[in-house]
């Protein structure tokens, strides 16, 4: 949050909480007919998706793994340029033979002839990483949902390899794990987003022009 | 949809399984209700996309049926029974993520096969139950053959995990080409395989540096990949010969007389399709047998090969002519892979066919035809 209202700080857009610091309530000056809505960044998706806010701020993974066709729900204004992490595949490093999604389709052909079940990825990104598989056409594997604590499944047997965010592979090595060489998909940042869904009164449309000439002034 | 569509929609699919039972098949009805593991099991992570899911605080997650297809073959191997004739009619389920504008809930109708002495006669008899309840409808017949497409591979001069990695793939193209283009020769193997190899060449411990050995893929099923990858290595490349053959085979369109003609031809060449084609010939006739005219029925060598997992040998679909935006009308085909599964090993002969009812009806409206 102090990152989102820095960035629109810099363009001259003064966005503040107001009450106490735990109160989700917040003001906007520098411009006009802006209110603000502090969310939970999981739930903007949602929000932008329904029509119910106008922008939003979060992340573009996020956008993309809760919306089914993000880009008819959605159009991304302004890549915000921080909140960097990467959607990725990894697997154990122990796994000498795998280095790419093509290794990984072939260890899952051999792992379910083995032991009878589909390669277990643990994520909580199922539709980026479903689309990525099929796009990719890597078979017999199958998702199992983790929601914390990803890197720890395989270690603790309930999943094969791991799809997950991260940012510098910290995590990824403490926990003996390596990223697919090809198995980055999705480059995230945090991401201004236009609802293509919401009503656009003239008002709102001239308050949305206004604020896209000030972000515009400051990118050149 | 209005509640008087739905009821029109469900009586229409009621038409049909009539229609259907009085032909000598017996009327089935499985339940909406599947468990979600026996499903993904069989049809991949995909389908999780696709069908709905639903929590159960006592069972395992079940799923709206997305098919009749498994629920039938599931009823039918339960029968211990030979062989069997069946039809259905009811709801499906289907997320449409991809096509908002399609029902998510509606109605399909269908017919399965089971066992027999003659598996050709069977696809024929179910293709041209097809043909002629969707005759007023004015459909185009396209279909393919899966079987020609494996047994061109399994003909292949290249080692036999080679052939199995491209016969799992036959229904992801896009994997399938890369698999092709490597085993050619026409691509080199990524640089850290190069590498591995290269260590191994070297007589290095490959698992130095590997850190500890974690999950339940065991360091003894690693080594066997290890094995693989360099008896590939040493392998020569699949000839640019053969290549060219299975693009020709692969790209292959036309009238079914005029593709069983350019089958023999490629069969010349590619003498292992040789008993393929022989099949494909006697499908043909036993259609001719069945009425059908062959001369305006289409084979495209590749159909099948996106959507329709399951099927693994025949397979056909009835599509409205000038409109590739709506669905096929009808689509079916043979699966016996999905039936031994399912027995246990055991195989069992199996084709089918599912109508999409109201596309049907639409069709008929906008036709001004009677339709069922």
């Amino acid at each position: 949050m102090d990152k989102t209202f820095d960035w629109f700080a810099a363009r001259g857009v003064t966005l503040a909480r107001t009450g106490s610091d735990r109160e989700y309530a917040g003001a906007v000056s520098g411009i006009d007919g802006v209110e603000l809505v502090l969310l939970s960044a999981g739930e903007i998706p949602r929000e932008l998706d329904a029509g119910r806010i106008h922008l939003g701020v979060t992340g573009s993974d996020l956008v993309r793994e809760k919306l089914p066709n993000w880009d008819d729900a959605v159009t991304e204004l302004e890549p915000m340029g921080f909140g960097h992490a990467d959607l990725i595949l990894a697997v154990p490093r122990c796994w000498v033979d795998v280095d790419t999604v093509s290794d990984l389709d072939a260890a899952a052909a051999g792992f379910r002839a083995e032991h009878g079940f589909r390669l277990r990825i643990a994520t909580k990104y199922h539709r980026l990483i479903r689309e990525y598989l099929k796009r990719e056409g890597v078979a017999d594997y199958q998702l199992v949902d983790s929601q914390g604590a990803t890197e720890g499944t395989v270690k603790n047997l309930t999943a094969e390899a791991i799809a997950d965010i991260t940012s510098t592979g910290e995590t990824l090595r403490a926990n003996h794990l390596k990223i697919l060489s090809d198995g980055v998909v999705h480059r995230s940042q945090a991401t201004l987003f236009k609802s293509r869904r919401a009503p656009w009164s003239d008002g709102e449309r001239a308050t949305l022009a206004a604020l896209t000439a000030r972000l515009e002034r400051q990118a050149g | 949809m209005s509640q008087s569509d739905l009821l029109a929609e469900a009586g229409a699919a009621r038409a049909l399984l009539a229609h259907f039972t009085a032909r000598g098949a017996s009327a089935v009805e499985p339940g909406i209700l599947m468990p979600a593991d026996t499903l993904i099991d069989l049809y991949g992570e995909d389908l999780r996309a696709r069908a709905y899911t639903c929590a159960d605080s006592l069972r395992d997650a079940q799923m709206l049926r997305p098919d009749f297809t498994v629920g039938v073959a599931q009823a039918h191997i339960a029968s211990g029974a030979e062989s069997g004739r069946y039809a259905y009619a009811g709801p499906v389920f289907r997320q449409q993520d991809a096509d908002p504008g399609r029902p998510s809930e509606y109605q399909q109708a269908g017919l399965e096969i089971f066992g027999g002495a003659d598996p050709h006669l069977a696809e024929a008899e179910v293709f041209a139950a097809m043909v002629e309840i969707t005759s007023p409808l004015g459909l185009r017949a396209v279909f393919g053959d899966i079987g020609l497409l494996t047994a061109a591979i399994d003909g292949l001069s290249t080692s036999a995990p080679r052939k199995a990695a491209l016969l799992r793939h036959i229904w992801r193209p896009r994997r399938f080409r890369a698999l092709l283009d490597r085993f050619a020769g026409r691509k080199t193997p990524p640089a850290a395989r190069a590498r591995l190899l290269e260590n191994l060449e070297n007589g290095a411990d490959v698992f130095a540096s590997a850190g500890p050995q974690i999950g339940l893929r065991s360091r003894a099923e690693i080594s066997a990949r290890i094995d693989r990858l360099q008896a590939d290595a040493a392998e020569p490349p699949i000839s640019e010969r053969d290549v060219v053959l299975l693009e020709q085979l692969l790209a292959l369109r036309d009238t079914a007389p005029a593709a069983a003609e350019q089958l023999r031809d490629i069969a010349v060449d590619l003498p292992a399709i040789a008993p393929a084609v022989a099949r494909f010939t006697a499908r043909l006739d036993a259609l001719a047998q069945h009425g059908i005219d062959l001369a305006s029925l289409e084979f495209e060598a590749s159909y099948g090969r996106t959507t329709l997992e399951y099927y693994d040998g025949f397979v056909f679909g009835l599509t409205v002519p000038g409109r590739p935006d709506l669905p096929a009308v009808v689509t079916g085909g043979r699966y016996d892979a999905l039936t031994r599964v399912l027995g246990g090993g055991a195989p069992c002969p199996a084709v089918g066919a599912a109508i999409r009812v109201q596309v049907g009806r639409d069709l008929a409206a906008e036709r001004g035809v009677q339709w069922p």
